[in-house]
């Protein structure tokens, strides 16, 4: 079921006149078709919209312009990344029916370049989850094994290209939310450098952490979604004014001579066995490439957890707390007062999880509370900043593991936020430090189940990084196993 | 399992985040914020007397555009997501004259 092609395959096909844009986009319908009513990777899908901006592109290419490097390629956009078209929902039913006027900075850049978007995937309410369980939609499952989650947050983005639906689709990652799905559904996900991607319309969870980053059955098709969707916007005060390199074209260039490093804080307890082995085994077959492993200290990497869950509900406390019933969203009907319409709408429209989140950012910014928690944990990110600092003085990535288990069952952790939290345990730092990660797959258990291998480079280092993962994956066979293919009434 | 937290806090917080909670609710999240209470304040291990905030991975401090007037957005696209509206303004019940802290 796996689209066979990649992104640039699909382009050139289309760009050369062996398919055509709508031919493309029917088939990627026909695949949704097929497979989500048991994946449930989509919120939304607009099929005859699709068909119609494919007509545009063949009809582009029928008037001899020249189309733009992803020509005709579906692609699949997280639900809490506004579009201007259909609904975008958060996966709450607090934005059930909200709709956006303008598209996301990153969804202008990708139709710029040609691309058809298909549809709009599942995730965690305001990506709050690791695990696709908390959405409004439905809990997406994972394409290798149905009673199992996709991961999250950007679940759907990564099941949906895992099961063949789209080729590829982007996904946000806050704490891992495009670096864990992507490893349990088996398939490149991408966190870019905070600054690197504008954030312009990727509705806010944790502002000093939130990035929007490309999934993809390869690395070469993530480079090129990253040199598209990267660079500054004067919407987004964050994005980075720095020039983008040729992402695409550095993938090519061996790794002899590269240091990676390896600190034992990724190999510790709570790891499962199998997992460690595979992504061991990788850190070998990069040494066999030539490269030369470092061992490297990260002493502050086992408060990443304690440091993150303050801060990212801190933020997030203040950023959902716009939705009031006023200004967009859900309203309670009849409130006896502004206090109750208030608290009515926000206590209806939000999930469990988010109303978790926000009670415990509120209390850590609370009077009495904030220099013990929120004051504490910003102090212990700038400890976790300084490790990676040193880190990269002495090597150009690291190595580590996405998560320390392959997909869990759906269910298993839903009942206990803490435990859920600990999934994240690799994943988080990166955000705290602002710099950039990849997740690819590396193996797979003796259930059948992907494992993900995490690389992680400096701040704005994406080019080594996808270099690496490139060369890497040009010598592992994993993608030449595919999920099996969902049978009809499964 | 000690509670470092109490129901009233609980539901103070709740008033704050304006978030009504059900009986339920409070005896959840009382349990369970103190679950993760006590595993964040590992932090308290680290002496971070002289380590400074991060609050932000980069080191951009202001940015700053040219003061041009620039078009805004029309007030119609401005309230396209009102739940309620009425001459081009956000509806919402009466303010004045009530206790509304």
């Amino acid at each position: 079921m796996q689209f066979a092609e990649t992104v640039a395959e699909i382009a050139r096909g289309i760009a050369v006149g062996d398919t055509s844009a709508e031919e493309t986009a029917r088939e990627c319908l026909e695949r949704i078709e097929r497979a989500d009513p048991r994946v449930c990777a989509f919120v939304s899908v607009d099929g005859d919209l699709a068909l119609s901006r494919a007509r545009k592109i063949d009809a582009a290419r029928a008037a001899g312009e020249t189309l733009g490097l992803l020509g005709g390629v579906p692609i699949g956009i997280k639900d809490n990344i506004c579009t201007r078209d259909g609904h975008t929902t958060c996966g709450s039913k607090m934005l059930g029916s909200f709709t956006a006027k303008y598209n996301a900075r990153v969804v202008d850049l990708l139709e710029a370049a040609g691309a058809v978007i298909i549809g709009k995937t599942n995730l965690d309410e305001f990506a709050m989850g690791s695990s696709t369980e908390h959405s409004i939609s439905g809990c997406t499952r994972n394409p290798w094994d149905a009673t199992r989650v996709a991961g999250g947050s950007s679940g759907g983005s990564a099941a949906a290209v895992a099961a063949g639906m789209v080729p590829a689709a982007l996904g946000s990652d806050t704490g891992g939310s495009v670096r864990q799905p992507a490893s349990f559904c088996g398939v490149v996900g991408l966190k870019p450098s905070y600054g690197r991607v504008s954030r312009y319309g990727l509705v806010a969870f944790g502002s000093s952490l939130d990035q929007i980053g490309p999934i993809a059955n390869d690395v070469r098709d993530v480079a090129m979604l990253l040199a598209i969707i990267a660079g500054h916007d004067p919407h987004d005060s964050t994005s980075v004014v720095a020039p983008v390199p040729d992402y695409v074209t550095a993938l090519d260039q061996p790794v002899r001579g590269l240091r990676i490093g390896v600190s034992s804080e990724y190999f510790g307890e709570g790891l499962d066995s199998t997992v460690a082995d595979a992504v061991q085994a990788a850190v070998a077959e990069l040494e066999g490439q030539g490269a030369q492993t470092v061992p490297i200290e990260l002493p502050h990497m086992k408060y990443a957890i304690a440091c993150y869950y303050i801060i990212a509900p801190a933020e997030a406390s203040s950023n959902l707390a716009r939705f009031d019933g006023v200004h967009y969203g859900r309203r309670a009907a009849d409130p006896d007062d502004i206090l109750d319409l208030y608290e009515s709408s926000r206590s209806q429209g939000f999930g469990t999880e988010v109303k978790r989140r926000i009670m415990l950012g509120t209390y850590a910014l609370s009077t009495g509370y904030y220099d013990e928690y929120y004051l504490k944990a910003l102090k212990v990110r700038t400890l976790i900043k300084q490790d990676f600092d040193r880190a990269f003085d002495q090597v150009d990535v690291i190595v580590s593991p996405v998560a320390p288990t392959t997909a869990f069952r759906i269910g298993e952790k839903i009942d206990d936020p803490l435990t859920m939290y600990l999934s994240d345990i690799y994943t988080i730092s990166a955000n705290l430090a602002g710099i950039c990660a990849i997740s690819l797959p590396c193996g797979f258990d003796p259930n059948g189940l992907p494992i993900g291998l995490q690389l992680m480079g400096p701040a704005f280092g994406e080019q080594r990084l996808l270099q690496v993962a490139h060369q890497y994956k040009l010598q592992s066979d994993f993608r030449a196993r595919i999920p099996p293919t969902p049978q009809a009434g499964a | 399992m000690s509670q470092s937290i109490a129901e009233a806090t609980v539901r103070h917080v709740a008033h704050l985040a304006r978030l009504t909670l059900t009986d339920d609710e409070v005896e959840q999240f009382t349990s369970q914020l103190a679950e993760i209470l006590a595993y964040v304040r590992k932090l308290s291990e680290l002496d971070t007397d002289d380590v400074p905030p991060t609050s932000h991975a980069l080191s951009i401090k202001n940015v700053f555009r040219d003061d041009m007037i620039e078009p805004s957005r029309p007030p119609g696209e401005t309230l396209h997501g009102a739940p309620d509206s009425q001459d081009g303004f956000f509806r919402v019940p009466k303010v004045l004259d009530q206790e509304v802290i």
